[in-house]
């Protein structure tokens, strides 16, 4: 079952849009400025529909099943937040409209501001940073900035344990620091000896993925936390994996001094197929002038007013339980955006992802305080019941209470030759999503399992189920799995003939 | 509501189940003093009245939907056609993540083929990958990728001054702690306020540079030809260095595209093309360029191969230059792409095909015009901008932009221009003013009539009106 390209039920003087005739009179186009053609497709409304419809179903989505994809957070994304983000009196405003006109959207900016820092315990929120990647980007540069700023230049190393997520690595070199992998300990954690021989006057920072990317909340992190900071470094938060902690505990109290958030994680948005996501920074005082930005500030606020102590997310608490009163709406109409004191710029256009923002704060509105502990509780409670259901089928390398998610060591090592892969796309027979594979790399053949806590019990036990079924076909028929999927719109696909004569466009045919 | 499912009694067979007695003992890795702590979040909401707190706050809100617009400079209020939103509705493509598993993901895949597809023939480019975040952090990828392009030996980036005040901002802040030069931008080299001064850019390339980059249509909506860009382009080949052009991607519609006067990169925001203005974000960022650096690029591609049946299907490809591969050796670190807004954008550039962007680029360009000339008319307001432009322009105001723009918000409900004195402090009391299809000639007449009151009478009319509706 495939669909055509767009291209291909294209034809010739068809258009799918009505626009209205020119009202005004024309001005002459300039001569020698206009394009000759334009290869885009000529179709109708009914094409477009059926094209794209017909595409869609090729797709597995959230919508239609268990998608326990590691470190990605597949939660349910709940459908109010899609009416919020479109309510045309958000989607319908200019960036540079006068801040005057947009409380509604600062309020809301702001708000989502305080809640952030509360559930963190950070003193300062930038919303800026549009995915997690460029949210870690945003905070290496400003532990860079917060060295420079002390003529602090020795330091050039950053530490990162070989638990972590590969973009840290990656925001490391672009900032111009030479990345040090530092060792995992038999029971997964950061290996305190490695971490302590390399802990000098060189070091910028440890970036710590907190519980890790096999699911385990590292057991010494006040002990990590204080031997970065004993040696001049700042200890960044990688928070893809913040949804087994809301409510379970603020990891600036942990010791972290700057972390990204990812809003299309933790707090329910969309992933759209691969973004768009939102990737807010908090940081702890000393670095709140480093963050980019504007964000927003109360309008009488002081000028480098970035955010006070947390307290303050209380007071605005409270505002909420009454019902909205023209005072209130005054007292809103009282935000602008501001620059922080030493910021390291923009990292993007504008002030972030506003519709994402939108469907966050909505998340936590809906949910409140208790919802999202329970939220957290349940994530946690899920891994470990589905942990318990395959580890004696599985290999389980690292057997200890997992948070938010496990890793497996790949197939029953009585099926030989085959692979994790192999388990993998016989998942999608059963009508499953696969989970995150061959990652962590500490992990041979990785199979790392979310299964947050919008998941049943009985779509875990469906699950749990499929996958004993497989370990049980991977030793009587591996051929069955070498083959899989067997029920999906196209079969595996010929990833090195894509990438060794790459064809990334369709070309028009040749008119001869 | 918490969209968990479990009853009491399931969470503790679960419980049960993994030997534990209390869902508290899951925690016990975290430290004791500073495990559950307290958190103060207003209290939950019903959907109901979540919508009605939210319904509420936004339409305190002036939106573009009650209010004549004429703001653009990098955020543009065009007609986004009713089956785009239907599309980026499915929640088969918006609850999906990165197609790593191509078998069922060949829904987004193929629409990333195809929209990568519509982004090259837009641009006259040969590679264009899957998306990033926004205009401008597309631009700062270019910089990356050119630099990367000479392995690192050239470290000098030539930005046009007439680039986008915040693109320019990005590009400096992605570099900062790369060892760079970003040179070129300096306001006090524009000629009569907003002219570019190509031969300033031309002596500034040397063997050192990397890149130099330009806007075409630029910051203050004027265009170059394409003769004069080609001459630049060369003049940067000649030095070894790479040509990045930023575009307004509906301009490419009707005008001549960069790939046509020596673009190596073509970079611009993609949100014109069927994406809500919504704020600023989420946007997408399109990236396009040659077929000889496309192993270069950063982020996601998508390719087209076959199944083991010998059926067409798409994958992602090129992986290799990724992050989550060669980590620290990776030249960027982006490891998504803005695929919903990509699809809003394929959508969106299918739907109106050759003829219909075509259409939306004229109106564009007839309606700017149209109202430049009667602006132009009135007293005390001068047109800055020249021929040619596309659909926005530099006019300065009788007084103070933002006295004016108050008094047309509150007394005509209309949404006026950029003030150009917030980032080049030489044209104060110079607006930038965007039409496009959305303003009908009624709307430009009645911008005009409410300028001829504001230059004698800004205490003018008594109460808002509104228009558009």
């Amino acid at each position: 079952m495939t669909e055509p390209l767009i291209f291909e039920i294209s034809s010739p003087g068809r258009c799918g849009a009505s626009l209205p005739a020119c009202d005004v009179p024309r001005t002459p186009l300039p001569a020698g400025m206009v394009r000759d053609d334009l290869s885009l497709p000529e179709v109708s409304e009914v094409d477009v529909i059926r094209h794209y419809v017909r595409l869609s179903q090729l797709n597995y989505g959230v919508d239609k099943g268990f998608y326990p994809l590691g470190s990605c957070t597949m939660k349910y994304n709940p459908k109010v937040n899609e009416v919020a983000a479109r309510l045309p009196g958000f989607a319908r405003t200019h960036p540079y409209q006068d801040p005057d006109s947009v409380q509604g959207n600062l309020t809301l900016m702001f708000e989502l501001q305080e809640y952030l820092k509360e559930l963190s315990g950070f003193a300062a929120v930038s919303l800026q940073p549009a995915a997690g990647a460029h949210g870690e980007l945003t905070g290496v540069l400003i532990i860079r900035a917060y060295h420079q700023s002390r003529g602090d230049s020795k330091r050039t190393k950053m530490l990162i344990p070989d638990s972590a997520h590969g973009t840290n690595p990656a925001s490391t070199s672009m900032c111009g620091y030479t990345t040090v992998e530092i060792k995992s300990d038999a029971r997964g954690n950061v290996d305190l000896e490695d971490l302590r021989a390399h802990c000098d006057d060189t070091v910028a920072g440890l970036m710590l993925t907190n519980p890790n990317t096999l699911g385990l909340f590292d057991e010494h992190v006040l002990e990590i936390a204080d031997l970065v900071h004993s040696c001049g470094g700042l200890l960044y938060g990688d928070g893809a994996n913040f949804n087994a902690l809301m409510g379970i505990a603020k990891p600036a109290q942990l010791g972290f001094d700057v972390m990204h958030f990812n809003l299309h994680k933790t707090f329910s948005t969309p992933h759209g197929g691969g973004g768009p996501g939102s990737g807010p920074v908090g940081v702890s005082q000393r670095l709140a002038q480093f963050l980019p930005g504007p964000i927003v500030v109360p309008a009488m606020a002081e000028d480098g007013w970035v955010g006070g102590p947390a307290e303050h997310a209380d007071e605005h608490a409270e505002e909420h339980t009454g019902k909205h009163t023209e005072e209130h709406a005054e007292e809103c109409h009282a935000l602008r955006l501001a620059m922080p004191k030493h910021s390291i710029g923009r990292v993007k256009s504008f002030y972030g992802n506003f519709g994402v923002l939108i469907k966050a704060y909505t998340y936590i509105r809906v949910l409140g305080a208790e919802g999202l502990r329970q939220a957290s509780q349940d994530a946690v409670l899920n891994a470990n019941y589905l942990m318990h259901r395959l580890k004696d089928v599985y290999p389980l390398p690292y057997d200890r209470t997992c948070m938010h998610e496990f890793v497996l060591g790949g197939p029953p090592p009585e099926a030989e030759g085959v692979h994790t892969m192999d388990v993998a796309k016989r998942l999608m027979d059963y009508g499953f999503h696969p989970p995150t594979v061959y990652f962590p790399l500490i992990v041979h053949e990785a199979i790392m399992i979310e299964p947050t806590e919008t998941e049943s019990k009985a779509t875990l036990d469906a699950f749990a189920e499929a996958m004993i079924k497989i370990a049980e076909e991977a030793v009587i028929d591996p051929d069955l799995l070498h083959s899989a999927p067997h029920v999906t719109p196209v079969t595996r696909l010929d990833e090195t003939r894509a990438a060794r004569r790459p064809r990334l466009r369709w070309v028009p045919p040749r008119q001869d | 509501m918490t969209y968990v499912p479990h009853s009491q009694a399931e969470r503790q067979a679960m419980l049960a189940a993994i030997g534990v007695d209390r869902v508290e003992d899951l925690f016990a890795d975290v430290p004791e003093a500073l495990r559950f702590p307290k958190v103060s979040l207003p209290e939950p909401l019903s959907e109901l009245e979540i919508l009605q707190e939210l319904q509420w706050m936004s339409e305190s809100n002036a939106d573009l939907d009650h209010y004549a617009c004429f703001l653009g400079a990098g955020a543009y209020n065009h007609y986004v056609p009713s089956v785009v939103d239907h599309v980026i509705s499915r929640s088969e493509f918006y609850t999906a993540y990165t197609p790593y598993q191509p078998e069922v993901s060949q829904g987004t895949l193929q629409t990333i083929f195809e929209y990568q597809s519509m982004i090259c023939a837009l641009t006259g480019m040969e590679a264009a990958n899957a998306s990033h975040y926004d205009g401008a952090t597309s631009m700062a990828e270019a910089v990356l990728m050119a630099v990367a392009v000479s392995r690192g030996r050239r470290h000098k980036v030539i930005l046009s001054p007439t680039i986008h005040p915040e693109y320019r901002e990005t590009v400096r802040t992605y570099t900062q702690g790369m060892g760079l030069t970003v040179v070129g931008d300096d306001p006090g080299k524009l000629r009569e306020g907003i002219d570019l001064d190509l031969e300033a850019l031309k002596a500034l390339l040397d063997s050192d540079t990397a890149c130099l980059i330009v806007q075409n249509p630029d910051f203050f909506g004027q265009m170059e030809s394409p003769a004069v860009l080609q001459e630049l382009a060369d003049a940067v080949h000649e030095a070894g260095a790479m040509f990045v052009v930023s575009a307004d991607p509906i301009s490419l519609g009707l005008f001549t595209p960069p790939g046509d006067y020596g673009a190596d990169i073509v970079v611009g925001e993609g949100q014109p093309l069927g994406n809500a203005i919504s704020f600023g974000g989420p946007y997408l960022g399109y990236f396009a360029c040659k077929d000889q650096f496309k192993r270069k690029i950063a982020g996601r591609l998508v390719g087209e191969t076959v199944d083991t049946h010998g059926r067409r299907g798409f994958v992602l490809t090129l992986v290799a230059r990724e992050q989550h591969i060669r980590r620290e050796k990776a030249t960027s670190n982006i490891c998504s792409n803005q695929a919903l807004c990509a699809l809003a954008a394929g959508v969106y550039l299918a739907t109106l095909g050759k003829r219909g962007l075509r259409t939306v680029a004229e109106l564009c360009y007839h309606k700017a015009h149209y109202a430049a000339s009667q602006i132009a008319a009135l007293e005390g307001y001068e047109l800055v901008s020249k021929e040619p432009f596309f659909k926005e322009f530099v006019v300065r105001f009788p007084r103070p932009v933002s006295e004016l723009n108050s008094y047309l918000l509150d007394e005509w409900g209309i949404i006026g221009g950029y003030d150009l004195g917030r980032v080049y402090p030489h044209l104060a009391g110079c607006a930038l003013l965007c039409v496009t299809e959305m303003n009908s000639k009624g709307e430009i007449d009645y911008l005009v009539e409410a300028l001829t009151t504001a230059n004698f009478q800004i205490e003018g009319s008594a109460g808002s009106r509104e228009v558009g509706s």
